[in-house]
């Protein structure tokens, strides 16, 4: 029998790990992991379904047109002089990717409680992974976005109301701070959810009651001044704004809604992963 | 050279009752409770058990180490404090090299995606890098005997053919300390065979593995060393003969059959057997292969008894009857017994495969079925060094082993 030659590495197991240290050396020896969680994520969920990834699209133009139909037409709600359908759709693309992003990260535990029972490996891959597999959704709702700006801004009268700049660019950097907001917040609620199953009932809940006091359907303009606080309460609301004005060349962004935004966000986020950690050491034990 | 697994005084404890605070509600109605001082209403039974208490151990590299136990010694549990799928309540565990855990095969295998797509994730989950599965690719598949479905999803195999796959990839991971709970128990006979011989290989190759199993057979061919689990503490450590053969005989239920009460009986009842206790004449309880048996057989009447004949039939699962056992056959009872008494049945080496057996007893009386007793009692044969090599053929081979030679003959040149 020959021996092994002796090992640099060395595993520590002892009772109250701290939480607050984010192991990213363990994240990265499993970045393979996270690559195929995203193709698993992403292939399973149009498998055999007759439109496959198509339904990335057909999402967002059902709710586009709903919204057109209800809000624009029947309420007559202001989409702040944009074409509505630019409007929407300019708004989906925020929201969609934070209530995805969200759900799907509120549900990490229940959805993996059996994997997570039998094999070991650094917890957060899951939620990274979710968090860039619904950036392939977005992408195709980017690319439906740009065919209808495009439409609008060249073939349509609307087109002077409304335009873009180089500072599209910065459009990828608030995406990052919208996954921070998601991931964040969705940590806290798995991690909530771990121990009080109660709270998967609230979840739709709190998706529809975070949709409404987000500027989707309405320009944060139209919020009247003495409630614009639960705008600057809200860390989504800014941005699905800053993304409009990005995108649409005008908008109500403040600077000080948008601080405070990213204030939350960085707290959210904290938080989040430090219960997340918290939860994932012994989680196991009461499913 | 230092031990590659160190276990100090490993400790874990549950809450009894509803684990966890399942219900804001519960948790409020507690709090509640705490708050106005009493304890009474809506607090659930809490109690603490401890799944493990204090166990400290090491395992060197390079060694082949199994944990046994009865259910809820602990078993389970220690595998998933070392696999870090839940952290210890006290005490610390030093692992010294790169662990793989395979507390179930198939771990994250998704029905939708194609055999090639779940090799790739699976090893992800257990610790490989896609290039080292890429570079096993072949292998794996040749090992799993499923070459022509690799591109079909894996919710269309057969449950052999998933079980197949997914222990191929685990088997060809290249951990420095791989963790095993009971994965053999899958799969036929011959792909456990496979699976042994592969395991072997890995720990051949001076890589460490520690094997739970409740199957002695593959403990006693696999393992060098073996702990001994009961109740979350550690019973015993050694050599895994003595060890295996130590757990057994506290297994094994040492009280007589009583058979009195039994109504599922045939016969004129002029006599009835009354109890029967079956045990190895070397090792009392513990029954393996090479046993020489004994049979007890307390039997009453109403008066003395004359020409009486005993059977004792052995029979396997299926109801094949294996060995007879008959007083009249070879004699040795006297022509009149007592009305009341015991007559006993040695035997030679039974020579009998691992597994479960189950005894026929009748008691005649000239040419009258005075008692007769289907499945009066079982007993289990347990592997043991029948051959001197450790390897038995399994039960659903054949029933019984016969002491043979084997010899190559020289070509007369």
């Amino acid at each position: 029998m020959t021996t092994a030659p002796e090992s640099k590495f060395e595993i520590r197991i002892r009772p109250n790990q701290s939480w607050l240290r984010v192991d990213l050396r363990a994240i990265w020896e499993f970045r393979d992991l996270l690559g195929l969680l995203v193709r698993r994520d992403f292939v399973a969920r149009y498998q055999q379904t007759a439109l496959g990834p198509a339904w990335a699209i057909v999402q967002p133009l059902a709710m586009t047109f709903v919204f057109t139909l209800v809000f624009g037409k029947f309420a007559g709600i202001s989409t702040g002089g944009f074409p509505p359908i630019l409007f929407y759709l300019s708004s989906l693309l925020t929201w969609n990717y934070h209530a995805q992003t969200f759900q799907l990260t509120a549900g990490t535990f229940t959805a993996n409680a059996e994997l997570f029972g039998k094999v070991y490996f650094p917890r957060l891959v899951v939620p990274l992974a979710i968090m860039l597999s619904n950036l392939i959704a977005l992408l195709f709702e980017a690319a439906i976005f740009s065919l209808f700006w495009c439409y609008y801004k060249f073939f349509t009268a609307a087109g002077v109301h409304f335009g873009t700049d180089a500072r599209v660019l910065l459009a990828p950097l608030l995406l990052i701070h919208v996954a921070t907001v998601s991931v964040g917040s969705g940590l806290i609620v798995a991690s909530c959810t771990a121990k009080y199953r109660d709270l998967r009932h609230v979840l739709p809940l709190i998706v529809q009651v975070w949709l409404y006091l987000t500027p989707v359907i309405y320009p944060l303009s139209k919020v009247p001044a003495r409630w614009q606080w639960v705008m600057a309460l809200n860390p989504l609301a800014p941005l699905v704004e800053t993304m409009r004005y990005l995108l649409l060349g005008r908008g109500d962004v403040q600077p000080g809604q948008y601080l405070c935004s990213a204030a939350i966000a960085a707290f959210l986020l904290i938080v989040g992963v430090m219960m997340f950690q918290r939860t994932e050491r012994t989680f196991i034990d009461t499913v | 050279m230092r031990p590659i697994i160190e276990l100090q005084g490993i400790a874990k404890k549950y809450s009894l009752g509803r684990i966890g605070s399942t219900s804001i509600r519960d948790s409020v109605e507690r709090t509640w409770n705490r708050l106005r001082g009493f304890n009474r209403n809506g607090a659930v039974p809490r109690g603490d058990f401890w799944a493990l208490r204090d166990v400290s151990f090491t395992i060197q590299p390079g060694e082949i180490v199994g944990v046994i136990g009865r259910n809820g010694a602990g078993k389970s549990t220690l595998l998933k404090i070392l696999s870090r799928i839940t952290e210890p309540t006290k005490g610390e565990a030093v692992l010294r090299g790169r662990p793989a855990s395979l507390l179930e095969v198939g771990t994250g295998f998704h029905p939708d995606l194609s055999g090639r797509e779940n090799i790739f994730l699976n090893g992800a989950i257990l610790g490989m890098r896609t290039h080292e599965i890429r570079q096993k690719f072949d292998e794996i598949v040749a090992f799993s005997e499923v070459e022509q479905f690799i591109d079909t999803p894996v919710k269309r195999y057969s449950s052999g053919m998933y079980v197949r796959l997914a222990f191929a990839v685990a088997a060809h991971l290249e951990p420095e300390i791989l963790l095993v709970d009971e994965v053999l128990a899958v799969g036929d006979a011959a792909f456990q065979k496979k699976c042994l011989g592969k395991m072997g290989d890995v720990a051949r190759e001076g890589r460490t593995v520690l094997f739970v199993s409740h199957n002695m057979a593959s403990i006693l061919a696999l393992c060098q060393r073996v702990i001994l689990l009961n109740g979350g503490a550690l019973l015993g450590e050694g050599s895994t003969q003595e060890v295996v053969r130590e757990y057994l005989k506290s297994t094994i239920s040492h009280e007589v059959v009583v058979l009195d009460e039994r109504a599922d009986r045939e016969g004129d009842g002029s006599a009835r057997l009354i109890s029967c206790q079956i045990e190895s004449i070397e090792s009392g309880h513990f029954i393996s292969s090479s046993s020489r048996m004994r049979f007890t057989l307390a039997y009453k009447g109403d008066r003395p008894l004359r020409h009486v004949r005993f059977l004792v039939t052995i029979y396997d699962y299926t109801n094949t009857g294996i060995y007879l056992f008959d007083s009249d056959a070879v004699g040795g009872i006297p022509e009149t017994l007592p009305a009341e008494g015991v007559v006993t049945c040695t035997t030679d080496p039974i020579n009998l495969t691992p597994g479960r057996c189950y005894i026929n007893l009748a008691l005649l009386r000239g040419a009258a079925i005075a008692d007769h007793i289907e499945q009066a009692a079982s007993f289990d044969v347990e592997a043991d060094e029948f051959y001197s090599t450790g390897r038995v053929p399994p039960r659903d081979w054949v029933m019984c082993l016969l002491k043979h030679k084997w010899s190559f003959d020289e070509p007369a040149s």
